[in-house]
């Protein structure tokens, strides 16, 4: 037996075989190469192999499901072998020098462009045929492996360098038992993610990780950080006892999920969802939520080649208040840059893109991305209780910046004629430590604040939250970030507006009675944890909570404040 | 250069299976072989530039062809489309 220490990312225990996520990276650079010749003769060979995997794959399609079926895999060679295509590469190649990959991109490009602009769905989706032949060269020419995913089966625990957003979309949930990376820290995607499914996550374990073979047994214990390979039957028999343990405790909780969260001195605060899609709104009413505190709007902008347009934005957002009723849901606008590159908007490489171009500065600079999702908004909180908060805001500047273009869509809507949002409240992410020192001056701007520690956690300990080396340091339980937290929620409150939050904190069963005791009105939290989290709040009183949170304020380590909270909060200490 | 004027009649236009069998066609010969849809010309070997062309049912095409077999794949184009690419009425 071996066993791997990482970063404890999402609670609960694991027990299933190995499964090696090995990622399709089809990113290339585009550069001019010295021998033209031996790159078309690399180009051929590449042609010559897909030429050889369509085959294969018509005569297997040919057999499963008849030749009407696979005839578009037909269509796929003939189009590998089209002389006009071909004619354009080759002379990209051989005049410009360019590499192969770039040569034919371009050229897939410009068809599948010219495909799509002609007013005929079968011709349109001709394009998609067009990109995907081409994708089938580049991954030869790039020596990737044709699906990542292909061999998932069976239920088995997910080991990988790391995952990003495109990569888990292609995982198959049911067949996910939880996930162990090599990289990242507590707040990576794979953490998120991880504990959006409710399920065990180690990161940053290292790079042993990669080295455990398929299907290996394992334990994976998500809330000590561990990784166990091939481990003994005693200790296997000792987790599923665990896991039948927690399996009963988060029962209990669940059988009040929906009742509210009300201290034992009758305190009310409210627990919501973060939710990142429609589906997750389904799922956050299921575990309890009294809203959403953080509708995460990326999940429109991932995993496509192009924009979305105001029409389907409008038309997501919509479902999603839809399924909420009188209850709110607040609407972060895009947050991307960052960790979340989309290839289509060709935003220029960034040394340190956790502090470029991101959000609301990328979102100032870029109109054409903010006004069609500000429009979108406005015309989905018609009759709704939707509120809009930007993220990344650093500057008073900036909030009135934001605030004067979702005006001016107001005043065109309403222009139109076109229903909008009549009173939408409007309020802004601190997660920048220079929003959170001004938070009294922010306070007069907006309607209320949403505190993301999780960026604000890697700002303010200057530790980069995806890297494993330094990522430990990047939590919410230091001090210095509780303190920062104190001191937004009572500027806050000195206006008479309201403070959520909407990091991981807010779902960590040890940080619940610190926040609360912070003064904390929203917690917003991944729906598998709010029945816990309810929970925790009403076992407490406020003044037990107010004690809690200034002795932690006192202390000198996260580790120290979590050790305090263990001792003095046994509800809190759990899983 | 000789050429022949034709009017599509496949349901499905110049698409699909009826394009993929006219470019397999058309790639039979050494000729060059041209087919123009109102101001649009393309290579006939090309299936992504014929399927460019978006001939629908009913629209008139020209195929120009040019080199020693042209006739021959003339004559060939021709049998084909205007046996509705082998599919009948």
């Amino acid at each position: 037996m071996k066993t791997l220490r990482g970063i404890a990312a999402s609670r609960g225990v694991a027990i299933g075989p190995a499964f090696h996520f090995r990622r399709a990276d089809l990113r290339f650079e585009r550069h001019t190469v010295e021998d033209p010749a031996a790159e078309w003769a690399r180009f051929e060979a590449a042609l010559e192999t897909a030429r050889e995997q369509l085959a294969d794959v018509y005569a297997k399609a040919e057999a499963e499901s008849g030749a009407e079926q696979a005839a578009i895999f037909q269509a796929h060679a003939l189009m590998l072998e089209d002389p006009e295509l071909l004619d354009l590469v080759r002379t990209a190649i051989g005049e410009q020098g360019v590499n192969a990959e770039s040569a034919l991109s371009d050229a897939a490009e410009m068809y599948a462009q010219m495909l799509e602009s002609l007013d005929d769905e079968y011709l349109r989706a001709r394009a998609a045929d067009v990109r995907d032949v081409a994708t089938r060269v580049l991954r030869i020419l790039l020596g990737v492996a044709e699906s990542p995913t292909a061999g998932l089966t069976a239920p088995s625990i997910i080991l990988a360098r790391d995952l990003t957003p495109s990569d888990t979309v292609m995982l198959d949930k049911s067949l996910v038992l939880g996930f162990c990376t090599a990289e990242g820290g507590a707040t990576s995607h794979t953490a998120i993610l991880a504990r959006g499914l409710g399920l065990p996550a180690v990161v940053g374990a290292g790079l042993d990780v990669l080295k455990i073979p398929d299907s290996a047994p394992l334990v994976l214990d998500g809330s000590d950080g561990k990784l166990l390979v091939q481990p003994d039957e005693e200790m296997v028999a000792g987790y599923r006892a665990r896991q039948a343990a927690v399996a009963t405790h988060l029962a209990q909780a669940r059988q009040q999920a929906h009742e509210p969260a009300v201290t034992r001195d009758s305190h009310r605060v409210e627990v919501v969802a973060n939710i990142g899609n429609v589906e997750g709104a389904q799922a956050a009413l299921e575990a309890g939520a009294e809203g959403v505190g953080l509708l995460r709007t990326e999940f429109l902008y991932l995993e496509r080649d192009h924009l979305p347009d105001e029409e389907e934005q409008y038309r997501a957002y919509r479902a999603i208040v839809d399924v909420f009723g009188e209850r709110p849901v607040i609407l972060r606008t895009l947050d991307i840059g960052g960790d979340k590159e989309l290839p289509y908007l060709d935003l220029p490489h960034e040394m340190n893109p956790f502090l470029g171009l991101r959000a609301i500065r990328l979102c100032l600079a870029r109109p054409e991305l903010f006004r069609p999702q500000l429009r979108a908004a406005l015309r989905a909180g018609a009759g709704r209780n939707l509120k809009v908060m930007f993220p990344m805001v650093a500057m008073v500047t900036e909030v009135r910046a934001a605030r004067a273009v979702l005006e001016e869509c107001r005043a065109e809507l309403l222009a139109e004629g076109q229903p909008v949002a009549e009173e939408m409240e409007i309020g802004i992410m601190v997660e920048v430590p220079a929003a959170a020192l001004m938070a009294d001056h922010l306070a007069a701007e907006v309607d209320f604040f949403s505190i993301g520690t999780n960026d604000l956690s890697q700002y303010t300990l200057a530790a980069d939250r995806t890297n494993a080396q330094v990522a430990p340091l990047a939590t919410g339980f230091h001090p210095a970030v509780l303190r920062l937290v104190r001191d937004v929620i009572v500027a806050a409150h000195a206006q008479g507006k309201w403070v959520g939050l909407c990091g991981e904190l807010a779902g960590e069963p040890l940080a619940i009675p610190i926040l609360l005791g912070l003064g904390l009105d929203e917690f917003s939290m991944n729906p598998p944890a709010i029945p816990l989290a309810k929970q925790i709040i009403r076992a407490l009183t406020l003044d037990e909570a107010r004690e809690v949170a200034q002795a932690a304020l006192d202390l000198r380590r996260p580790d120290a404040v979590r050790a305090l909270v263990r001792e003095r909060v046994p509800a809190a200490n759990v899983g | 250069m000789p050429e022949i004027t034709l009017t599509v009649h496949h349901k499905v236009g110049l698409h699909a299976r009826p394009a993929a069998l006219f470019v397999q066609t058309a790639k039979q010969f050494n000729c060059d072989v041209k087919v123009t849809h109102g101001e649009r010309e393309a290579n006939a070997k090309s299936i992504l530039s014929v399927l460019a062309l978006g001939v629908e049912q009913g629209a008139v095409i020209t195929i120009h062809a040019e080199g020693q077999d042209a006739d021959q794949a003339l004559a060939e184009l021709e049998a084909l489309v205007e046996s509705n690419f082998g599919e009948g009425e």
